[in-house]
């Protein structure tokens, strides 16, 4: 037979919503920048290891990618943390008007991000097909670019749902939280990639 | 002007901030009318008030829409078996195929469709999804919660893996099946030697299961980590438990290498990339390394559940607490890091650096010691206990003994020079079918056979249990047994027929014998399941007299697994209390809650709304499906497929009312 319950702690009262690791969804965020963290690292060693095939790198006879893209992306996606972190913090402090004023202008900068990353695939100075060098460099950059996609499509997704009455529910502030440690996630992993596909041809 | 402009900012937040605070009040006593478990609700009106909040929509829609991670968890395992049973027809083909020298029933180009598809098939269609059901259907349940994290997840990790499958046995069915073996090695599976579309099915397979599999593990981490009932500290967490975590971190970290690999593989194939084209400095060698660096972790993400089976298993049928249970613990832990730094052992015949060969044997014959302390701890379990020799505990026994010899001659082919002899031979079949089916198999059958009454609410058939044990583990030895023997003898796997003289005769004839007495034995199995459906004997909540808290409901669980959450006091929660189940109260009754703990400690942390029954995950899964098969024939569907995707990813999580409740509920 069910065992007769023993009733002991009435949780009625506990809290509905919790930031960081009390979060499942930071857990499940967690879970997925590991996943693509993986896939990154392992991106990474396939570009050492065609590189160490190769007598130059770039392969003789090409030019390394043109900085000027990669640099200003760069740049705009390392300023991009000072509004990430001021929008991190008034999630933090259930600061709606804040979270709605700066919002949009994430939107704003992964558009410009996005255009500028078209102008980055046009600096490589090769096409994906010409050789694996090429081939590596591309799909380093393509993953980054769907990185930056899938953000801005959330970030889209979060902007709206905060203009709605339900941005004053705790649990929406969890996702503008995770939402911007995510927003690290990508523009640190950014830092490395940048080093890969620009400088490391030119050493 | 810009005094004005600040001023009006100001009021304009001041108003908003009045707004909120009033409606904050207002919500504040709904709160309080808010209907919850107690001493004062309990019993069946209790059970009819949750039963009537958890119960998905009835109907075609309802089925489609479920989130229940029980239903979820059971289609997972009728799923995977049915692809057993696939898997194993087409073994059987392959089997009747060899029985004789020179023979001419299956062709050599169908021949490899049927090891291709046998493979893969098993490795990502049977082995990892059916592993997942079962800890999708019970580790809720034995960790004493109402659900999974993300149940959406879960049911969206569910379609893409039947999806996945379809696409593989349609292609098949379509004559577009892939033969280029299981792990699919370039050059061969590139676009030189392999043009048409049967490799890119293969790669489009492994899309499908790889995002399946992903989600289904941080769907179980989560699960693992957050939702244990209170007072199951990490160090009362149950075996199982343990493993699904190692398993489920294990593939966090491994799919990765495979969805990079495949995808290199049908760029290189689809739109003209260079990664494993040698002709413009690529490297085939690359697939493997990354193949492999999924593919050896895959074994042990197949294996290490199972010993979690095994430890559920023995503890009950002995009857007393699994010996050094923090040994257990340490060895699953150490096997799955050690798992991810003995890739290049299947790769020794391609010619590595010496310190490479050295390197990897060593690190492939340490895997070999936590696995040993695990079987060791089993060992001084039964030793220790009182053993019920009932069928789930003569799989223990079985797995136990055919996992040994596996592991041996794994031992056997860690030895570089040793391993250049046997490579690509029979015995390396051999070797891998003990480890995998020994490993793995078995501890399923017996599992099942001992979650069949929770999930059923009926017994299983003892005698016919029997009876289909006996017929599986001798009929295995003697099916694989003899291919240790034909692979001295120097049979190659992969090849067609063979010719007579070579003394190969023998040992094929008696695999082909024992591999339709395997065969035979599922059959019974599947005879077993349907008939104790119907006739079984009825169980009672806890049949076994086991530990752990999945005994604590009754059998079949209600839609809502608990009544109250109970409270864990020990490594053996039900062996330990007297006569009454120790549990908590609060969560909500009319609206679907769970409770969370912390990490560690398992102390309550907050209660979560659990997400209700929706079509999307579905949707999603076809949307992505959609654009996974069309990727095949076009890349430009990946371009145009993002927009139907976001479209149905968005309204999976959007609310469907935009006004704030009393308490957050998920809709």
């Amino acid at each position: 037979m069910i065992l007769e319950p023993r009733f002991t702690d009435d949780l009625s009262d506990l809290p509905t919503f919790k930031f960081g690791p009390s979060s499942l969804t930071w857990w499940g965020v967690l879970g997925f920048m590991v996943i693509e963290g993986a896939g990154f690292g392992l991106a990474f060693a396939a570009y050492f290891f065609l590189m160490g095939h190769e007598q130059g790198w770039p392969p003789e006879g090409r030019l390394p990618p043109d900085l000027l893209a990669g640099t200003l992306f760069l740049v705009i996606i390392l300023l991009s943390e000072i509004p990430n972190t001021v929008i991190k913090r008034a999630a933090k402090a259930g600061d709606v008007p804040t979270i709605r004023l700066l919002l949009p202008l994430m939107v704003a900068v992964g558009v410009v991000l996005l255009i500028i990353r078209g102008f980055e695939f046009n600096s490589l100075n090769c096409r994906w097909t010409d050789d694996a060098y090429a081939s590596i460099i591309w799909a380093l950059l393509l993953l980054h670019a769907s990185h930056i996609l899938t953000d801005w499509l959330d970030t889209v997704v979060l902007c709206a749902l905060m203009y709605t009455p339900v941005a004053y529910e705790p649990r929406r502030w969890g996702d503008v939280d995770e939402n911007s440690m995510y927003w690290r996630y990508v523009w640190m992993l950014w830092i490395p990639i940048y080093l890969m596909i620009y400088w490391v041809p030119r050493l | 002007m810009t005094d004005i402009r600040a001023d009006a900012f100001d009021s304009m937040r001041e108003r908003e901030r009045v707004r909120v605070e009033e409606e904050e009040r207002r919500l504040a006593a709904e709160r309080r009318k808010i209907a919850r478990d107690g001493p004062k609700l309990k019993g069946e009106k209790l059970a009819a008030r949750l039963d009537l909040a958890w119960r998905r929509p009835p109907g075609i829609i309802g089925w489609l829409a479920t989130v229940d991670h029980k239903e979820i968890g059971r289609r997972y395992i009728l799923t995977a078996l049915g692809f057993l049973a696939l898997g194993g027809v087409l073994a059987l083909l392959m089997r009747l195929q060899l029985s004789k020298p020179d023979n001419a029933m299956i062709g050599a180009e169908r021949y490899n469709q049927l090891f291709t598809m046998h493979g893969s098939t098993m490795m990502f269609l049977f082995a990892v999804p059916v592993m997942e059901g079962v800890a999708v259907y019970i580790i809720p349940l034995m960790l004493g919660t109402r659900s999974t994290a993300f149940p959406r997840l879960n049911a969206f990790s569910y379609f893409m893996y039947l999806f996945g499958g379809l696409m593989l046995w349609g292609a098949f069915v379509l004559n577009v099946a892939p033969d280029v073996g299981w792990f699919a090695y370039t050059p061969l599976a590139g676009p030189e030697f392999t043009p048409g579309k049967r490799a890119d099915v293969w790669a489009q397979m492994i899309t499908f299961t790889e995002v399946s599999a992903l989600a289904a593990a941080v769907v179980l981490v989560c699960t693992i980590l957050k939702a244990r009932a209170p007072g199951m500290t990490l160090s009362r967490m149950p075996l199982f438990a343990w493993a699904m975590l190692v398993q489920a971190v294990m593939i966090i970290f491994a799919m990765p290498a495979v969805a990079l690999c495949s995808s290199m593989l049908i760029s290189d194939r689809t739109i003209g990339t260079n990664f494993y084209n040698a002709a413009e400095h690529g490297d085939a060698l690359l697939w493997q390394h990354l193949f492999w660096f999924f593919g050896h972790p895959e074994v042990y993400i197949i294996f290490i559940p199972a010993t979690g089976f095994v430890s559920m298993i023995t503890e009950t049928f002995c009857r007393r607490p699994v010996f050094a249970h923090a040994v257990v613990v340490l060895a699953l832990m150490s096997t799955g890091i050690l798992a991810f730094g003995l890739w290049v052992h299947h790769m020794f015949a391609t010619g590595l650096p010496r310190v490479g060969y050295s390197f990897y044997t060593a690190a492939s014959i340490s895997v070999s010691v936590p696995t040993g302390l695990q079987i060791f701890c089993w060992l001084a379990t039964m030793w220790d206990g009182r053993p019920r020799f009932q069928v789930p505990m003569l799989y223990v026994v079985g797995f136990i003994v055919t996992f040994v010899i596996g592991g041996l001659t794994g031992v056997m082919v860690a030895a570089v020079p040793l391993d250049l002899q046997l490579h690509d031979t029979y015995f390396v079949v051999a070797h891998f079918h003990y480890v995998l089916i020994g490993g793995a198999v078995f501890p399923l059958l017996g599992v099942l056979t001992y979650w069949y009454p929770k999930i059923t609410g009926r017994m299983m058939s003892e005698t016919l249990g029997k009876i289909g044990f006996w017929m599986v583990f001798l009929g295995f030895q003697l099916a694989f047994f003899p291919m240790h023997w034909s692979g001295l003898l120097g049979m190659p796997r992969r090849v067609y027929t063979y010719p007579a003289g070579l003394g190969l005769e023998v040992p094929n004839m008696l695999s082909t014998v024992g591999a339709f007495v395997v065969a035979a034995a599922v059959g019974l199995f599947v005879i077993n399941g349907i008939w104790s459906l119907y006739r079984g004997v009825i169980a009672t909540p806890n049949p076994w007299g086991a530990a752990s808290l999945e005994w604590a409901t009754s059998s079949p669980p209600p839609v809502y697994n608990f009544a109250h959450i109970p409270v864990v006091e020990s490594e053996t929660p039900l062996w330990d209390v007297d006569g009454e189940l120790p549990v908590v109260t609060g969560l909500r009754v009319d609206e679907k809650e769970m409770l969370l703990t912390t990490v560690v400690a398992a102390t309550p942390d907050t209660r979560e709304p659990v997400p209700q029954a929706t079509l999307w995950p579905f949707i999603s899964a076809c949307a992505i499906g959609i654009v996974f098969i069309a990727s095949i024939f076009s890349p430009w569907a990946i371009a145009v497929g993002v927009i139907p995707s976001f479209i149905a990813l968005t309204a999976w999580f959007w609310p469907k009312e935009l006004k704030r409740t009393a308490e957050p509920v998920i809709t």
